[in-house]
């Protein structure tokens, strides 16, 4: 389907799609073993400006953007998620400074985002406040011209190898989810350090760690917004980086359909190649079709957020929620198509089904997604 | 340090179709891309620039589609592109587009360097670099494998041979080609591919160069093609059995009948 990209969207897709092809593909087996950080191929990533495609100009950035990202997004997830998400991961945790940093915060932080120098994480969740983000336990407190952190926050994607990490921590308990603020950290603070590192089920070239704050003292223009913006801060950037995930998800869709279609084509069974069958040709025609209505949604998405759509927190939650069970369903449909071979590690196949689950989980479980579309559409109509 | 590159606009298939009447290689429908060992002489390029300031010219003889062979040379850090192309060019051997070339690069100016891949992936000839560097009067290094010392006068380079290899130092100005061992060619910048977008590429044609009518395309070429054709795959081998000591034997009453 022709979706009509401008000819620096597309520009953009193919520079993506080669560094996929690339640098990407052929490292993806050996880092879902090692569960090493993929510099390398984030260096390449820096190097061709991709870091550079949700940040504005003036920032050292080349737009900002959430279709670019989506873009860039979809062809990393083609080849890898893991890989993926380190990239996409990193926009999460830039998302709330291009919001709502003040001038001085964006100087200071956007530019080496932008370039790739450094790379970023957004921490919210804890191990009492997943879904339930207001039962956050990570407390704030004012001390002169310093924020004191004291708390943990888990499952942090880029946890550990990230600079910058956005981190929202309660200042004012009494008031429940208005108690809450952004705060801009950075690795190396006396006071913050790492706890242990998760051993996934997919996605494992991303690193995933806990953050342990212990009278850990930040300076009080780290701030980001006001205090008690925390929770609109979270949802700003879940808004804008929700299109991204499903991209993500859509990837890795498209990725399995690609690498499923290939392999019937090559696979003879009864003297013919297995394409041939009409079962088989019906599955890929329920595949592709689910994966192309997956990418109508979220471009349509990424385009709203890019025209300042003020409130698109129903699209988004549709996109992620409906990308991510494309993913699943094809990712394992796929899979099936290999049969016993596809079972196996030694073909890519398997490594698409363990990656796509998390895009059903992260970013909010698809439950909650189905929560906030459900809200959404019983207050239009109670207008 | 100036350095001019020489690239080669190619067919991206390995397997080209040659027109049987004219013997000539039939383009269409098959994707161009810049010849793959040209690809490390762009990247060793800007990789010298990096380090000694300067350059990095890009130039290549072809349609006027090659015009994006030199875009995509921008893209990953050069400066300018010129397109040598003239129908009075066409039909050249690789004499002709040598001196075609040398005759490009004597209107662009002064440089330090050039360089070029070891050889172009559907001619495979090896003969355009080497014959540049006759045209131009320099000295040649072939098969570089690595620079490992450059100044703006001099330069020593490994020389990859089929066992090891050699040192060889030269004076500059000079020609290199190089192989694919010397480096890993950069992926394209967005910032570079926007300005590939815009960048100006300059057409040189036989009426700027004004060369040698006699020494250029067809007439100019010493190489005819007469035929080109597939060969014929080998007939298979013959196994033999028995004992280590009657197969020995076998194998060389057969070698005495079959060949000497």
């Amino acid at each position: 389907m022709d979706y009509l990209l401008t000819e620096e969207q597309k520009m953009i897709k193919d520079l993506a799609h080669k560094i996929a092809e690339e640098k990407i593909r052929p490292v993806a087996a050996k880092y879902d073993i090692s569960e090493e950080y993929p510099w390398d191929v984030l260096k390449v990533m820096a190097e061709s400006d991709m870091f550079g495609l949700f940040i504005p100009e003036e920032y050292g950035g080349f737009a900002n953007s959430v279709m670019n990202l989506c873009l860039a997004t979809e062809e990393f997830s083609r080849a890898c998620g893991g890989i993926a998400v380190c990239y996409a991961a990193s926009a999460l945790g830039t998302f709330p400074i291009v919001l709502f940093g003040t001038d001085e915060q964006k100087k200071k932080y956007l530019p080496d985002l932008a370039k790739g120098k450094k790379v970023a994480a957004f921490a919210i969740t804890e191990p009492e406040a997943g879904s339930d983000a207001s039962g956050i336990k990570t407390v704030a407190k004012k001390e002169g011209n310093h924020y004191v952190l004291n708390g943990l926050k888990h499952f942090i994607t880029n946890g550990g190898d990230a600079e910058t990490y956005v981190v929202i921590a309660m200042t004012d308990k009494t008031k429940g989810a208005r108690g809450a603020s952004a705060f801009i950290v950075e690795k190396g603070t006396p006071g913050f350090t790492f706890g242990k590192k998760e051993d996934k089920f997919g996605i494992r070239a991303s690193s995933t760690r806990e953050l342990i704050f212990t009278d850990c003292k930040i300076p009080a223009e780290n701030l980001l917004a006001k205090e008690g913006m925390g929770f609109i801060v979270t949802m700003r950037t879940f808004d804008m980086s929700r299109p991204g995930v499903a991209a993500q998800a859509l990837g890795i869709a498209q990725g399995a359909l690609e690498l499923a279609v290939k392999y019937v084509r090559e696979r003879v069974q009864f003297g013919k190649p297995i394409s041939t069958f009409q079962g088989i040709q019906w599955m890929l025609a329920d595949m592709a079709t689910e994966v192309e209505a997956a990418r109508g949604l979220v471009y349509s998405t990424a385009r709203m957020v890019d025209a300042g759509v003020k409130d698109v927190s129903k699209e988004s939650a549709m996109a992620k929620m409906y990308a991510s069970d494309v993913a699943m369903k094809v990712t394992v449909d796929a899979l099936q198509l290999f049969g016993g071979y596809g079972y196996m590690k030694d073909y890519p196949i398997e490594k698409y089904v363990r990656d796509a689950k998390i895009t059903q989980i992260y970013e909010g479980t698809n439950q909650v997604q189905r929560g906030i579309i459900a809200l959404k559409l019983i207050k239009e109509m109670a207008k | 340090m100036n350095i001019i590159v020489c690239i080669k606009q190619v067919p991206e298939t390995t397997e080209v179709r040659i027109n049987p009447e004219t013997n000539t290689l039939m383009r269409e429908g098959v994707k161009s891309i810049i010849n793959p060992f040209d690809m490390y002489a762009i990247e060793e390029a800007v990789r010298l620039k990096e380090r000694f300031g300067g350059k990095v010219s890009i130039v290549t003889m072809g349609p006027p589609q090659a015009d994006s062979a030199l875009r995509e040379a921008i893209s990953i850090g050069a400066d300018e592109g010129y397109l040598v192309c003239d129908r009075a060019f066409a039909g050249s051997d690789t004499w002709a587009t040598s001196y075609t070339l040398a005759g490009a690069i004597k209107k662009m100016g002064s440089f330090d360097l050039i360089i070029c891949g070891k050889q172009a992936s559907d001619g495979d000839t090896a003969q355009v670099g080497p014959g540049i560097s006759t045209h131009l009067d320099i000295p040649q290094v072939t098969y570089v494998k690595k620079v490992e010392e450059a100044t703006d006068k001099h330069m020593r380079v490994e020389r990859m041979l089929e066992e090891g290899y050699e040192i060889i130092e030269t004076p500059l100005p000079a020609l290199l080609t190089v192989v694919k061992e010397i480096n890993e060619p950069r992926i394209p910048s967005l910032k570079g591919l926007m300005r590939a977008k815009s960048a100006k590429i300059v057409i040189l044609t036989q009426k700027e160069l004004a060369l040698d009518p006699q020494q250029i395309g067809l007439c100019g070429s010493p190489t005819q093609v007469v035929k080109i054709f597939t060969p014929q795959p080998r007939a298979g081998g013959q196994m033999l059995s028995g004992e280590v000591s009657d197969i020995a034997k076998k194998l060389v009453d057969l070698i005495k009948d079959e060949v000497i």
